[in-house]
């Protein structure tokens, strides 16, 4: 079946030339895009056209476009990665929007994620939560045999729900306190349920949560919309555990 | 500890625990008030009130509960002015996700109109039975003992100025709504919660709500229409 074809739709896109310059929105209006493309293929057409008409291209961050790597951002329409949900930018598709519709992107809007230009932001800061603390103590020498370690299936799966996190951002970039709890969150509760996670357990989330503090996130008021924005549906439930770890270790102190 | 204190989940468990506590305070104090409804003749209201005017319990907890209330205000005020500097440049098309009356996103506000509301209410009664004295609570009781005659005062003031009966009515809905989030937030925030506990939390923390919401709207809008 032939996808439709949008016969016209402006795009309203946030312009900044580098952190320091101040940006503005600015509206480009594109011909003939067919609601199979993707938000990001549109975006390319976007610049192509952009290029040909000899303007500076929109700066945004992509990847692997198949909604694993955790690269591409962009709120779309008041929405973290666009309209729909449990997709990234990436899985976003034209679908989701109408001819002649007014498209607003914006970068995300948190202060520990400066922009680096345009819709492209610097989201060192979630690298540095993980430093802090999203790691486990590992034998050197040979490779134990997995089945020697025994984990429960429930355990397992949600500590493979937790690790689903790809670290986009959406969270924080969703959150109207621009808190990082449920990427903090999912980041303890892959390791909390989990033998190999408990060598660090004592230290990981005061440890992740303070350097969350350090650069300037938000604290959580419990909204849910982070779970809601993510697009790998990660439970605010992880949070209460989060909670639990730190005053575990805060009381044991 | 002191990082504990700084740190804005330490804040936020300080808001959790207070805000229960507030809850707590919140059920004796619409209990009591629903006596004004059960017994027109006053009586019961008054014995109760003088039992909470004189038991040494409620005196201890008196400076406990005032102690409970200037925490969790201004602790919302500290995280909040920390929530805000987070994001220093707003999204110009907003936030579609959550309704914009949502309690969730807008406790701090729904807090800030009950606290104007508290403060209209404590010179309502607390400062007229506490400090001025009001010739309304010196009609007699009819108790037997001498005591203050609170229902006369709480009964002229809803039966004689409807205005007054439309703000407490509007108060209890507001308080409703703050409790609808508070009281699930609260459990969540000290980590006494996962995912089937959110449900049931969910919900009771609606009830609750709706329960409060209900019951202190309910003593203006019944001296409205029986008096």
């Amino acid at each position: 079946m032939a996808d439709k074809i949008l016969s016209k739709i402006h795009v309203k896109v946030w312009r900044q030339n580098n952190p320091k310059a101040k940006g503005k929105f600015e509206t480009y209006t594109i011909e003939n895009i067919s609601q199979g493309n993707s938000f990001l293929e549109m975006m390319d057409i976007l610049n192509d056209q952009l290029i040909r008409e000899g303007k500076d291209p929109v700066a945004f961050d992509h990847d692997c476009r198949e909604g694993i790597c955790g690269m591409c951002s962009l709120y779309i329409n008041g929405h973290a990665h666009g309209p729909d949900s449990q997709v990234t930018t990436c899985q976003l598709h034209m679908r989701k929007f109408n001819d002649g519709q007014t498209i607003t992107v914006e970068p995300w809007r948190v202060g520990a994620f400066p922009v680096i230009k345009d819709v492209m932001v610097d989201r060192t800061a979630f690298e540095k939560i993980q430093q802090a603390g999203g790691f486990v103590s590992v034998n050197t020498g040979g490779v134990p045999d997995g089945n020697t370690i025994p984990i429960s299936q429930i355990d397992a799966e949600e500590a493979m729900d937790a690790a689903a996190c790809i670290g986009c951002g959406a969270c924080a970039a969703t959150c109207k306190n621009s808190s990082a709890m449920l990427f903090l969150a999912a980041k303890v509760s892959q390791f909390a349920k989990l033998p190999q996670g408990q060598v660090e357990a004592k230290t990981r989330a005061k440890s992740m949560y303070a350097k969350m503090d350090e650069l300037g996130f938000g604290a959580c008021s419990n909204t849910g919309a982070c779970e809601l924005a993510c697009p790998k549906s990660i439970s605010i439930a992880h949070i209460a555990r989060l909670n639990r770890e730190y005053l575990k270790a805060k009381m044991a102190d | 500890m002191s990082s504990f204190l700084s740190a804005t989940l330490g804040r936020k468990v300080f808001m959790s625990v207070t805000g229960l506590f507030l809850i707590l305070f919140l059920s004796l104090h619409l209990t009591i008030n629903l006596f004004l409804i059960f017994d027109d003749s006053g009586n019961l209201f008054n014995q109760a009130a003088h039992f909470m005017a004189t038991n040494p319990m409620i005196k201890i907890m008196e400076p406990i509960l005032a102690l409970g209330f200037i925490i969790h205000i201004i602790w919302a005020a500290m995280l909040t002015w920390t929530n805000m500097k987070a994001r220093p440049q707003k999204y110009a098309s907003g936030d579609q996700l959550l309704a914009w009356w949502a309690p969730s996103k807008n406790m701090f506000i729904l807090g800030s109109m009950i606290l104007a509301f508290l403060v209209l209410h404590i010179f309502n009664f607390w400062v007229k039975i506490k400090i001025t004295g009001d010739p309304l609570l010196d009609h007699p009781a009819g108790t037997g003992i001498e005591m203050h005659n609170t229902y006369n005062l709480v009964s002229n003031l809803f039966i004689n100025y409807p205005v007054y009966d439309l703000i407490y009515v509007i108060a209890g809905l507001l308080v409703g709504l703050h409790i609808s989030h508070g009281f699930w937030s609260a459990f969540q925030t000290i980590g006494l919660n996962n995912i089937n506990w959110m449900k049931r939390l969910k919900c009771l923390a609606n009830m609750i709500g709706i329960i409060f919401a209900i019951g202190f709207a309910a003593i203006p809008i019944y001296f409205l229409l029986k008096f």
